[in-house]
């Protein structure tokens, strides 16, 4: 019952998403946004710094990451229907999941958009290689979405919610940051530095295993009052 | 908190402080940086203290978490401040003694950088407890334990990340003569950190009770 | 496992938020087939009372028995027996009415769901409705579909905060027949209202609640009169 109520959580999240389009479509244009309001910081004589694709590539996944974080569960509040799905007989940490699979998969669709124009408006080698990245972003993206969504539910009942899951997630999440940029600029340099892309992989795989346990762990106590 | 104990625990921590400036003067200069390098007696330690402190935040913190006892809170609530605090004096001795010594403020040295970043997520923890209104101790102690887990992850990305520019170091490893005012100061910062978590729990613990008092003031019915 | 039970007891509850005293000391016995309103004034401590007995909420002194268990002994088991039908109505306006019913349904682990979401549409009376949006719905609508919502899983205990409001006279009406049919299969009603005008005609009991406390409890015919003399004193 876990999985199937998970799995329908998850599902009820993407119908939404696919008719209202509302979190999809902010969520991409601010990432856009983001990555043109970097280029203008640190692009100089029409060229990069170095390595700095990397950087705006994950900055961007962060910014509008948890823009949708906040989004997904201002919906649940302003509807009061978070309470409705706490009070269902399966396992509370199966919440906990399905919002988190409809989180990634909001994540996930920027990141489609986001990663060819990275590449293309820096001219960087940023697809040198193709599943190194992928299971860079899959695995960071898991990272940061995990206690993005622990943060932004144990929110909805506080105060001052909209400037504190910010304040909350970036700390907690730059291990994630320094992975993912480091990883991916090691792929980008001119022959791509695989054992170095492997090591930040394992590290983000590690992170992902320790705080998905912790959050599950940590659901149920901190969405009873 | 430490009954009968504290008065003995608190003469023995002003006397430790009060021996350290002698013991720190007469230990031997060190070869490159000379006296400037004497605020290290104070930094190293303050940063072991402040490492201690977020792991009896976090342990407190999955304590409260999973059994709801307010006492567990309340040492969790102030092991984050002495964090906080501990952390804050750390990030201020290093930028002196790097100014001082290799002429710059911030350099991104590893053990700094994650210093600051612990400091960042235990701050963040006192901020969600100031501002998020009722029921905000169980989201503060949420931070607190995911503080200390990620402690190894900084810990492990930040060291990688500045190898990849290397700079030198900012601990260099104790001569002799050093390591007797070193490990002085490192009881005397754990006894002081002691000192005060036996305080602010104290602390707390009669703000909960006037808390009580208060709500028996209001409970009692009204004359008509 | 699954549980049942025929009454809810509420001993010396209590929850503060810091020196703010929501509720104070309070006890009440409800069996089934009832229909209990707790009345009173905004700030009463009634929606704190009943989300404390929904589960969401731990009291901080007191305990609340559903028949032998408690929220702590029968948790998932205790959830399936009740109904929570709040103030903001928990729907989501960008689903049909069927979705909303079949996702509450298949939520709350209901045995097939195809036909307890048809019933579910013809009590509210919204089968020509059934596959529009619910922004789409006026709020007698939304809130004739919320409760079935609330219902789809037949519970035993159905809680209710300020199900009137918004209403005309004609929902209010159809709102009260249904309160009463269920509290005559067996169910247990509970509901928190303000405007205690319309609370008249479907409760047998009525808990007089005011800054926290229980001031009185009265039966059908005097609660008026035990309510004006509660609550009009303090003013």
């Amino acid at each position: 019952m876990f999985f199937r109520t998970a799995w329908t959580v998850f599902c009820k999240d993407v119908t939404i998403e696919i008719r209202s389009r509302e979190t999809l479509a902010t969520t991409m244009f601010f990432a856009l946004s983001v990555v043109v309001v970097f280029a203008f910081a640190l692009v100089r004589d029409g060229r990069l710094v170095a390595d700095a694709a990397a950087g705006i590539l994950w900055i961007a996944i962060a910014f509008s990451g948890t823009l949708a974080l906040g989004r997904t569960f201002e919906r649940e509040r302003y509807t009061d229907t978070l309470r409705a799905l706490l009070l269902a007989p399966a396992d509370r940490p199966a919440i906990y999941v399905g919002k988190l699979l409809g989180i990634l998969a909001v994540i996930f669709v920027a990141e489609c958009l986001l990663v060819p124009l990275v590449a293309l408006l820096f001219d960087t080698a940023l697809l040198a290689r193709p599943l190194h990245l992928a299971a860079l972003l899959v695995s960071g993206t898991v990272g940061f979405a995990a206690v993005g969504t622990l943060f932004a539910a144990m929110l909805v009942r506080a105060q001052s919610r909209d400037v504190l899951l910010p304040v909350l997630l970036y700390p907690m999440t730059i291990p994630v940051i320094i992975a993912g940029v480091r990883g991916t600029a090691a792929l980008m340099q001119p022959p791509p530095d695989e054992p170095m892309a492997i090591f930040w992989l394992t590290l983000l795989t590690s992170f992902d295993a320790v705080f998905l346990t912790l959050a599950l762990w940590t659901f149920e106590p901190l969405m009873t009052d | 908190m430490l009954g009968r104990a504290f008065p003995i625990l608190v003469t023995v921590a002003i006397a430790c402080f009060g021996a350290a400036p002698f013991l720190i003067g007469a230990a031997p200069y060190e070869s490159t940086m000379g006296l400037v390098q004497k605020i290290f007696y104070f930094h190293a330690p303050s940063g072991m203290t402040m490492f201690v402190g977020a792991c009896v935040a976090g342990c407190a913190s999955a304590a409260y978490l999973f059994t709801g006892k307010t006492s567990a809170d309340r040492i969790a609530a102030a092991a984050v401040e002495l964090t906080v605090l501990f952390g804050a004096i750390v990030l201020m001795t290093g930028p002196l003694w790097g100014r001082k010594a290799w002429g710059v403020w911030w350099q991104w040295d590893a053990r700094l950088t994650s210093s600051l970043l612990l400091w960042m997520m235990f701050v963040a923890c006192l901020l969600v407890r100031k501002y998020g209104g009722p029921g905000s101790a169980k989201l503060a102690a949420a931070v607190a334990l995911f503080g200390m887990a990620n402690v190894p992850f900084v810990y492990i990305s930040v060291n990688v990340w500045r190898t990849v520019h290397p700079k030198t170091t900012v601990v260099p490893s104790l001569g002799a003569g050093m390591r007797g005012p070193f490990w002085f100061c490192v009881a005397a910062f754990l006894l002081l950190f002691l000192v005060l978590l036996a305080v602010r729990v104290r602390l707390a613990e009669q703000q909960s009770e006037l808390e009580t008092l208060y709500l028996e003031l209001a409970d009692r019915p009204a004359t008509s | 496992m699954t549980i049942d039970f025929d009454r809810v007891g509420l001993s010396s509850v209590s929850r503060h938020y810091g020196r703010r005293r929501a509720l104070h000391d309070v006890s009440l016995t409800c069996k089934a087939g009832e229909v209990i309103a707790l009345v009173g004034p905004n700030g009463a401590g009634k929606s704190t009372l009943l989300a404390i007995v929904s589960t969401l909420l731990t009291p901080t002194a007191g305990q609340v028995h559903y028949g032998t268990h408690t929220a702590a002994s029968g948790r998932a088991a205790l959830r399936r027996r009740l109904g929570w039908l709040g103030h903001d109505l928990q729907l989501y306006s960008e689903l049909t009415a069927r979705e909303n019913l079949r996702f509450f349904a298949t939520l709350m682990d209901v045995a097939d769901s195809e036909a307890r979401v048809n019933d579910a549409l013809r009590a509210a009376r919204l089968e020509s409705r059934a596959d529009d949006l619910v922004s789409s719905f006026s709020r007698g609508m939304r809130q004739r579909l919320a409760l079935e919502r609330a219902l789809i899983h037949g519970p035993r205990l159905v809680l209710l905060d300020e199900p009137f409001t918004g209403l005309d006279g004609a929902s209010a009406d159809v709102l009260r027949e249904r309160l009463r049919a269920l509290a005559s299969q067996g169910c247990l009603v509970l509901f928190a209202t303000h405007e205690f005008g319309l609370a008249d005609d479907v409760l047998d009991r009525a808990a007089i609640m005011r800054d926290g406390r229980i001031a009185a409890l009265a039966g059908a015919r005097d609660w008026r009169a035990a309510y004006r003399d509660a609550i009009g004193r303090g003013l």
